[in-house]
């Protein structure tokens, strides 16, 4: 069991490349995998679809690059991303998606390391951590 | 653990999600048994307005069967031991006079939310 | 005493209760809590010495203390030079270390 006042929960809600609160809610999530804290993170909503697997890189014509050149950031790589660094940094992401959610939007592809969840989970998760944040879409 | 869910924003996507999304998954984590309270600031005080009425969205031959009624369920929430307040001030703010509230929902002024506040364990914002 | 975090990522010209967030930070501070603004994302278009009609100074009056997030203000060329003497540069950490210390962190 993680050691509760080493453990934070983080609710998302925004869907990928809608917002600018993914890109700061993720800087959040680094800063502390990096320190190694135990981290959880409930997505809801449209943040189910930030782990979708099935999400691809594209080249960008305006600028004249390629799709290797152009190396769009993908959200589903930021979540890899962050559960490496937690793992090397002695902590871990643990990320769940909400399922409800998951199944309105078609995204049960996810990357590895997540799974589906529900409210209880989100409950559960801030129930046994030092601190929760919302970060809720406008 | 007591958790104050202070709601802002308002109607940003209940229509497609037939609830408001915050007032959805409080009410399954009361389910779950958490202790919660309810604050309505901004555009989500006209929440407490008693008269919403979301039905009859038509999209060519498609109909919505089940619209949102927050009315529904902030009464269910109270039902439930759940406690729902509304900021005054955003109240009068928005023109909305007294007899177009409905009676069950208090309202805080702004002045007392420091005190009111501490109450919680945890604060978060939708 | 209780610390509250009320992370601003809306600035100020587009949504009015962003003034009513800096008040309610001001009204905390007041009544002897510790209050902290973190601003982020467009929350930073406040933190300009010259910008009008924000709530900020007033909040700092009472005791606010107000945080403006460098990878934010580097995004938008905000330069230090440009900040209003009551802010404070600072990285997300800050957020971080409030939340261990189990701060009320709200995100507006």
């Amino acid at each position: 069991m993680p050691d509760p006042d080493k453990t934070l929960t983080f609710l998302l809600m925004d869907p990928p490349f809608e917002s600018a609160r993914t890109a700061t809610a993720f800087r959040l999530l680094d800063v502390a995998a990096r320190r190694g804290l135990h981290v959880n993170v409930f997505a809801y909503e449209g943040a189910v679809a930030l782990p979708f697997a099935a999400q691809k890189q594209h080249a960008n014509s305006v600028h004249n690059r390629t799709i290797e050149e152009e190396q769009h950031p993908l959200p589903k790589d930021w979540v890899a991303a962050v559960m490496r660094t937690a793992n090397a940094a002695g902590g871990q992401v643990e990320w769940v998606n909400c399922g409800l959610c998951v199944d309105e939007r078609g995204v049960a592809d996810a990357v590895a390391g997540v799974r589906r969840g529900s409210p209880a989970d989100f409950w559960k998760m801030s129930s046994s951590s030092r601190n929760t944040l919302v970060i809720a879409s406008r | 653990m007591k958790v104050l869910q202070i709601l802002e924003g308002a109607y940003r996507a209940t229509l497609e999600e037939q609830d408001d999304p915050a007032l959805w998954i409080t009410q399954a984590m009361r389910g779950a048994g958490g202790e919660f309270n309810v604050l309505l600031r901004g555009n989500a005080v006209n929440y407490a307005c008693a008269a919403q009425d979301a039905r009859g969205l038509r999209l060519g031959d498609w109909s919505q069967s089940q619209p949102p009624d927050i009315g529904a369920d902030l009464t269910r929430l109270l039902s439930s031991g759940v406690g729902v307040c509304a900021v005054f001030e955003d109240v009068q703010q928005r023109g909305i006079a007294a007899d177009l509230l409905r009676p069950d929902i208090e309202m805080i002024r702004r002045d007392a939310l420091p005190g009111y506040l501490q109450r919680f364990d945890q604060i978060w914002h939708w | 005493m209780t610390t509250f975090v009320l992370i601003e990522s809306r600035d100020p010209f587009s949504s009015d209760q962003v003034a009513a967030n800096c008040s309610l930070a001001g009204e905390l501070a007041a009544s002897g809590h510790t209050a902290v603004l973190y601003l982020v994302e467009n929350g930073v278009f406040a933190a300009r010495a010259g910008v009008q009609h924000t709530r900020l100074a007033e909040a700092a009056s009472r005791g606010v203390q107000i945080l403006v997030d460098d990878f934010s203000l580097r995004e938008r060329g905000i330069g230090s030079a440009q900040l209003a003497p009551q802010m404070q540069t600072a990285r997300l950490d800050a957020i971080i270390d409030h939340m261990l210390q189990g701060a009320r962190v709200l995100w507006h």
